[in-house]
């Protein structure tokens, strides 16, 4: 190798506005932002249990709580976030998981298609076992 | 041939006189069908010589004129002028240092891509009296694909990970090493792991998947690294909970 010479290279500052960059950095970053909200339902849950076992005026509360239109909104927007995040999510399961029969490789579509296939039938099973219908 | 008036607002850097870098505005006339690589030598040849930038092919096959055009990571070869309007802002392959001017310093890809052996290690050496090593139409087409990389580091440039945390090895060495670990003729896995396995390996991926969308020669680095975060992870099973497998 050649001696080394103070070649002073410009080491530019990455920052955050690569975020705003291009449209593919603000979809990811909401991708990771869905995790706040689905955290967030997370222990709402975990909440809802521990009222649960403290007894039924708790648990009254927590319903009563569960209407509120602060929750509504939560709810509805921790939704949107799990089921962007749940779709951009199973749209990239073909690269993940290629599949290769013979010489060629299953479409995307099939792929990810049957991931969006299991995920309604165990959405349906989840709603058939809560009484939905 | 119909000409168009094109201006540049390229980032300039001399090492020796500058602090940092600033822009330099060219306003030259260049041909309808041009690509900014043409507009870039015909600057260096009718205005300014000390303009400096890498290229060679032409073609998009070198991969030596990759850099950012409009805030995205382009071979300067592929990029046609008539698809853009207004000033056209070229720098600096972003997440790299800047050497001078347009060109980058690039040892520490070079260093990656070297490490994580992206090279044939048979699983037999065979005399060469034995013949070739064969493969089937289906085993070629099961790493064809990574192997159209052409090492520009498009996707090092487009990957926010690779920015933010240099130390990751990044797309395009772990393409190629699970492009080498995808072939049948192949033995080198075990040693690529050590590499591409490892918290600077593919755990450094949040699959932005930016790298995928850049890639001029359609590679997809993102689901190789997706593919050896499955892989680990059986290993991993494999080797905790069935230790009598020996992998």
């Amino acid at each position: 190798m050649a001696e080394e010479v103070n070649r002073r290279p410009y080491v530019r500052e990455m920052g955050w506005r690569w975020i705003f960059r291009h449209p593919r950095y603000v979809r990811y970053m909401l991708r990771e932002f869905s995790c706040l909200f689905i955290g967030g339902y997370t222990l709402i849950m975990v909440w809802g249990l521990k009222q649960l076992a403290e007894g039924p005026a708790a648990w009254q509360a927590f319903l009563e709580w569960l209407r509120s239109p602060a929750s509504i909104v939560f709810h509805v927007v921790a939704l949107g976030f799990a089921l962007y995040h749940s779709i951009t999510w199973f749209n990239l399961t073909p690269k993940a998981m290629p599949l290769q029969l013979g010489e060629d490789f299953v479409a995307d579509g099939l792929i990810s298609g049957a991931h969006f296939a299991g995920w309604a039938a165990v959405s349906l099973a989840v709603l058939y076992f809560a009484g939905a219908f | 041939m119909s000409e168009r008036a094109v201006e540049l607002e390229v980032l300039r850097y001399n090492p020796e006189t500058d602090r940092e870098p600033r822009f330099q505005r060219y306003s030259v006339t260049c041909r309808e069908e041009w690509v900014v690589l043409d507009a870039l030598n015909h600057i260096k040849e009718t205005v300014d010589p000390t303009l400096s930038y890498r290229w060679s092919c032409h073609m998009a096959v070198c991969g030596s004129c990759g850099m950012m055009i409009n805030g995205e990571p382009k071979l300067a070869c592929k990029a046609f002028l008539r698809e853009y309007r207004g000033v056209i802002r070229v720098e600096p392959l972003a997440h790299f240092p800047i050497q001078r001017d347009l060109v980058t310093v690039i040892d520490d890809f070079m260093d990656k891509l070297a490490r994580v052996k992206p090279y044939l290690i048979p699983k037999h050496e065979k005399p060469l009296a034995e013949g070739e090593y064969r493969q089937t139409p289906a085993e070629l087409k099961k790493f064809k694909q990574y192997s159209m990389c052409i090492n520009c580091m498009l996707c090092y440039a487009a990957c926010p990970e690779y920015g933010l945390i240099p130390k990751y090895i990044g797309p395009a060495a772990i393409a190629l090493a699970h492009r080498y670990n995808q072939d049948s003729r192949d033995g080198g896995r075990d040693a690529r792991q050590e590499e591409i396995a490892s918290t600077e390996g593919v755990w450094e991926c949040s699959f932005v998947g930016a790298c995928s969308e850049v890639c001029p020669e359609h590679v997809d680095p993102a689901g190789a690294i997706q593919q050896v975060k499955i892989k680990s992870t059986v290993d991993w099973y494999k080797e905790h909970l069935m230790p009598w497998l020996k992998k």
